[in-house]
């Protein structure tokens, strides 16, 4: 690719200059939308702007405060991170069990894929009033189903102890999306590697400890990735179902960024808070990644030992 | 480990007088599968067939216990009268009209940009597919701030294009799904239409975007479901209530009709009933693109 244009042949030249074409509308939005934004949010961290009053330098001031003054920064950064850490690998696990038991050449698989999937395509408010209601303290499915075995439960929502463990539970309800794609990873694994490990001797869980779960390593080490961050951006349930309460035990990050900048109209620390979950994705993906070589296998690399 | 080996091996499996009970085994597992697959998809079903059953229910027969799951009397009426409760006509054209801009603006874009990723040879090109997957991690919050006061500067508050306008610029994700598809088309027919006098555009359009049917549709579901339910957007950018979307409109019937819970979860189901239509209708669409790319729906 180091040809200097000019010497490149008509057709050559043409194809250059479509390509270009064809990429501007992404390469105008990124400058648009993400790079010019970025470098403006980079100057706002070190403003305080309310957007009535023109914007006003204020050093490091901001982020002195949300790093040792602003005790709900690391609340909200607690409860994100309680949250990620828990429903990304239950629902991995429980998204993984459930395509392995798919995966059995069992009758029916379609029906089984479509009523596991169908939750995970629903979101957003509809899903949060309609899980509000689920966990309602009185007449709520659960409680109403506690009730029928004489347990008063808990206002779930409302009981600071059971607010986030209630989010978490829920975000299990979105597992299908997962198995789809394991389902799609495990049928991708040759018979004839089952086939070779059983005539070697290999039980079931042998089989499932060194054969299949290794080959499908991608495909996890990706979902833990895009599950982090998307469990790190939480909002529409923690608005709708419990507005970060009680005491805050579900203020999630970007609850508390949206607080700051369309509340209290202090745009210049929400910008600091945008910086820093930036900055808290990044390090949690470049530890996932660097772990990966201990743990991610692709087919066709010889193991390092 | 000793103890499934001995249960595996083959030699075993053919020993005779086992076989009874090696097939019987087999046929007991599969129905201990079954039973922990149907205990699932119950769970997984219940808040669906609850959420239905609640809107069909009048305010006292919402707090009997327990609870009735198929009504008495069920109260088809519950649906009309959201509609006269609130504008809901009028949130779910808002809707519609932000989500059908939506998905014509990454149809387009996305196809486009796609095509320079897939198909053509110009310098940058890996560099900036680079940039494109890295921005893949970088949250919207970032970049919120300063759009929100771009678009005030421009006097666009309130108005539905910071909702539209982002997506016809393509966008790494959807991207990198039909790059992904139109690699798997064979080259040669792009050679094979230059021989024949094609123009880069007309590979493009002739070629590429016709044999992409179900890359496109996946694309144009996915942006479906996020327009129709993206509540984050209209929440920070729309203030009037005639410009609300469904989103907006039944957070508002929330805060007003706290307690009548039959009339939520009917509001709430009419909200969720478009993205369930093209769940059925176009599942294999979604199963595809979520198996190309590992996004989930």
């Amino acid at each position: 690719m180091t040809t200097n244009v000019h010497r490149l042949s008509p057709m050559r030249r043409n194809e250059e200059l479509a390509g270009w074409l064809f990429a501007s509308p992404w390469i105008l939005g990124f400058l648009l939308f993400t790079a010019g934004p970025m470098l403006i949010s980079a100057g706002f961290a070190f403003s305080e702007y309310n957007l009535l009053q023109p914007a006003q330098w204020v050093g490091t001031a901001n982020i002195e405060k949300a790093l040792t003054g602003d005790p709900l920064v690391w609340q909200s950064l607690k409860v994100t991170t309680i949250y990620a850490f828990v429903s990304v690998p239950l629902q991995i696990v429980f998204g993984l069990i459930i395509a392995l038991l798919l995966n059995t050449n069992i009758r029916g698989l379609q029906y089984y894929r479509t009523i596991y999937y169908l939750p995970s395509v629903l979101s957003g408010v509809a899903v949060a009033l309609l899980w509000r209601w689920i966990y309602a303290p009185n007449y709520g499915l659960i409680n109403a189903f506690l009730a029928g075995f004489g347990i008063q439960g808990p206002g779930w929502l409302s009981d600071a102890r059971w607010a986030l463990p209630s989010l978490i539970g829920m975000s299990l309800w979105h597992v299908g999306g997962g198995i789809v794609i394991y389902l799609a990873g495990l049928q991708g694994v040759p018979t004839e590697t089952y086939e070779a490990a059983e005539v070697d001797g290999a039980g079931w869980l042998t089989r499932f400890w060194h054969v299949t779960i290794p080959l499908i390593t991608p495909v996890l080490f990706y979902q833990l990735i895009i599950g982090i961050i998307t469990a790190l951006q939480v909002f529409t349930q923690a608005l709708i179902m419990t507005n970060g309460g009680p005491h805050d035990s579900t203020l999630f990050f970007v609850l508390y960024l949206y607080r700051n900048a369309f509340q209290f109209f202090k745009m210049g620390y929400a910008s600091v808070l945008a910086w820093i979950l930036f900055f808290y994705i990044l390090l949690l993906t470049l530890l996932v990644y660097r772990s990966s070589s201990v743990w991610v296998f692709y087919s066709g690399e010889v193991k390092r030992s | 480990m000793s103890l499934e080996t001995q249960v595996q091996r083959p030699s075993q499996i053919a020993a005779h007088h086992r076989r009874g009970s090696y097939r019987l085994r087999k046929k007991f597992g599969k129905i201990i599968i079954h039973a922990v697959l149907i205990a699932g998809a119950a769970f997984l079903m219940a808040p669906l067939l609850w959420m239905f059953s609640t809107s069909l229910k009048s305010l006292g027969t919402v707090m009997v216990i327990p609870p009735e799951w198929i009504p008495e009397e069920p109260l088809w009426s519950n649906y009309a009268e959201i509609f006269q409760v609130v504008p809901f006509g009028l949130y779910i054209r808002n809707t519609a009209f932000v989500t059908l801009a939506d998905v014509v603006g990454k149809i387009i874009s996305c196809s486009l940009v796609a095509f320079a990723f897939a198909r053509l040879r110009w310098r940058g090109r890996d560099t900036l597919f680079i940039i494109m997957l890295a921005t893949m991690m970088l949250p919207t919050q970032v970049t919120l701030v300063p759009q929100f006061v771009i678009y005030r500067y421009l006097g666009w508050i309130d108005t539905y294009f910071p909702l539209i306008l982002p997506n016809w610029f393509g966008g790494p994700f959807l991207t990198f799904l039909l790059r992904q598809f139109f690699m798997s088309i064979p080259l040669e027919l792009d050679d094979a239409a230059r021989i024949d006098g094609a123009t880069i555009f007309g590979i493009y359009w002739r070629i590429i975007l016709p044999l992409s049917k179900p890359g496109l549709a996946a694309v144009g579901i996915f942006t479906f479901n996020a327009s129709w339910n993206d509540f984050f957007a209209p929440l920070i950018y729309l203030h009037s209530r005639e410009r609300y979307t469904l989103s907006l409109g039944l957070r508002s019937f929330q805060d007003q009709n706290y307690t009548e819970w039959h009339l939520l979860m009917a509001a709430s189901l009419v909200a969720m009933v478009p993205v369930l239509l093209i769940f059925f209708v176009a599942q294999k669409y979604f199963i595809q693109g979520i198996v190309f790319t590992g996004i989930k729906g």
